[in-house]
């Protein structure tokens, strides 16, 4: 019952406030709104039956980070995620969007909530129903889009994941990758703030997989987009917390290393071990962890 | 008791279903066009199977009674009965049984797939409710599409009915047409499109609640189907019995 009323009044502008005051007042003077968190885990439990899959989860992702999830298969991360759009609802604890409490939430009012989330998923989830372009163009339909803009906006986006030949193809004809590929094109309409990843290169050839960090990397630096990748490969960990985007003199935009000039990357690691956080942190801290686990996961051994 | 429960849980659930279904509809966006695709897919797609259906049954009513009537020499109020027991019983319960097997099937089977491909997940994540989108159309189409597909079904019973007692029992053609519509009373024409939009309710939502909650994969996608087809089957029949006595009851038919 509590936290139904709980999330009720969260969404009201004074409840905002509240919980801005006591962190980062300096911060808050110049740009109130990079305080409030894009997504707050407040000690969440969930279980499915007698299995505990998240234990006791807390960790923030702030504006313009990307936080990669690390963790053993079946360790609880696509549950985290599918948490955040609401698809499940935690046991116990708190989940906050920009600062409202999603966790009382009802389907109806969770869709307003997720018309800012962008969510690729692991297996794809293509509608099979429906065409390439259908697919990718759902959520502008959706919005009653006039059709030039829809148009535009699907072509664009599947020149993003090299995918233009594809686009009267039905998603049986297509194979995994491209099909991923799709799923990532039709997240990334709308321009969603906050966009949630659970391993988009899983089976790709290391070039693709590379582009996808790239767009993941673009999305962090250059449109300040909020996001959680999961993900097994740690060459994927190298490029996002390695990289930054920024666009040239010419318009292009180019990655560069970290160190080669200033930059905090604004990337951090979260590990999961059978539903707890074990680690949070950059990625020197992770591959010079002295943690059994952590390093086992590194070396596979 | 612990089934109990569950019937009382599933009765709750697809109450639910049905009502937030309705509600959707009086928002927007509209899904006109997924309404009207579904009611081409249920009714068209439905009208083959179901005129066979009345009109063998039309036929075989005649072929299993007139000689019967002949015996007693009441063979002249033949089409009096094959038109009674058509619009008030057959009609309804046949075309609705088929309906089941054939759309209802069809609708488990694809929500069930789209359950266990998590495409209901990525809809929902898309922002799109699943209820409005998916659910109300497909029931809208049904209850909608349900009467239309039974009075097809009683007027080729009846025309079925014709061509064997002429065909077969030499009867005059005129004799069986005036009989047929001495059968046929308002009371009896309401109750046969009450009846149909009843059982359009009826399957609708059992496919859709069992589509909606398939577990266990694909497998489970089977499993879902076959029960929503037995479910809905089961219910039509019971509620047809429930259905004949209100109906004669409130329109005060007499049995004759
Ligand atoms: N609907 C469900 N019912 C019961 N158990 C579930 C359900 N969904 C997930 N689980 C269990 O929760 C645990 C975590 O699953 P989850 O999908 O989050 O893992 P994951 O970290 O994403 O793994 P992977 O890397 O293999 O994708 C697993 O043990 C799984 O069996
Ligand atoms: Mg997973």
């Amino acid at each position: 019952m509590l936290p139904q009323t709980d999330a009720e009044t969260v969404s009201t502008d004074e409840n905002l406030e509240q919980e801005l005051e006591p962190t980062d007042l300096e911060d808050a003077v110049d740009e109130p709104e990079r305080v409030t968190p894009a997504i707050e885990f407040r000690d969440v439990h969930l279980s499915f039956d007698d299995k505990k899959v998240l234990d006791n989860v807390s960790f923030i992702v702030r504006r313009g980070e990307t936080k990669i999830i690390l963790g053993r298969s079946g360790g609880g991360k696509s549950t985290t995620i599918r948490l955040i759009l609401g698809l499940l609802k935690p046991d116990s604890g708190q989940i906050l969007i920009d600062g409202e409490d999603i966790t009382g939430y009802s389907e109806v009012k969770m869709m307003d909530v997720r018309k800012k989330i962008g969510m690729v998923f692991q297996e794809g989830a293509l509608f099979d129903s429906l065409s390439v372009y259908d697919n990718v163009a759902y959520r502008l339909h959706e919005q009653g889009k006039p059709k030039e803009e829809v148009e535009h906006e699907v072509q664009r986006m599947l020149q993003f994941v090299d995918l233009e030949d594809a686009i009267d193809k039905m998603p049986a004809e297509l194979s995994g990758g491209m099909l991923r590929r799709v799923g990532i094109a039709r997240a990334l309409v709308g321009d969603p703030s906050i966009v949630l990843f659970d391993e988009p290169t899983a089976g790709l050839d290391p070039p693709t997989a590379r582009t996808i960090c790239e767009l993941a990397i673009k999305l962090r630096d250059i449109q300040d987009v909020s996001s959680i990748f999961v993900t097994h490969e740690l060459k994927n960990i190298e490029y996002l917390s390695s990289e930054f985007a920024v666009v040239d003199e010419n318009g292009q935009v180019v990655f560069e290393m970290e160190g080669e000039k200033m930059c905090l990357i604004n990337t951090e690691i979260v590990m999961l071990k059978q539903g707890k956080i074990i680690f949070t942190g950059k990625n020197e801290e992770f591959f010079g962890s002295d943690d059994p686990y952590i390093k086992k996961f590194v070396r596979g051994r | 008791m612990n089934s109990f429960k569950k019937f009382i849980f599933q009765l709750q659930e697809i109450t639910n279903l049905i009502i937030s279904a309705f509600l959707g509809v009086f928002k927007k966006p509209h899904y006109l066009v997924d309404l009207i695709r579904q009611m081409d897919i249920i009714g068209v797609g439905s009208l083959p199977i179901v005129l066979l259906t009345g009109f063998f049954t039309g036929g075989v009513l005649i072929l299993q009674t007139y000689p019967t009537f002949q015996y007693y020499s009441i063979q002249s109020t033949v089409g009096r009965t094959v038109a009674t027991s058509l619009i008030r019983e057959l009609g309804p319960v046949l075309t609705a049984l088929m309906v089941s097997g054939r759309i209802g099937s069809a609708i488990s089977a694809e929500l069930g797939s789209m359950v266990v491909s998590q495409q209901i997940d990525a809809m929902r994540a898309l922002g799109t409710d699943p209820m409005r989108k998916l659910v109300a159309p497909r029931l809208l189409a049904l209850i909608f599409m349900l009467p239309f597909l039974t009075v097809a079904a009683d007027i080729f019973g009846i025309i079925g009915g014709g061509l064997v007692a002429t065909g077969i029992f030499n009867m005059d053609y005129n004799a069986y047409i005036t009989s047929v519509r001495s059968g046929i009373s308002t009371a009896d024409i309401i109750g046969g499109i009450v009846k149909p939009l009843v059982f359009g309710l009826i399957i609708g939502s059992i496919s859709c609640y069992k589509g909606l909650t398939t577990e266990g994969g694909t497998v489970g996608v089977g499993r879902s189907t076959t029960n929503s087809v037995v479910l809905a089957s089961i219910w039509v029949i019971i509620f047809d019995f429930f259905l004949s006595r209100a109906i004669n009851t409130v329109l005060d038919i007499k049995y004759i």
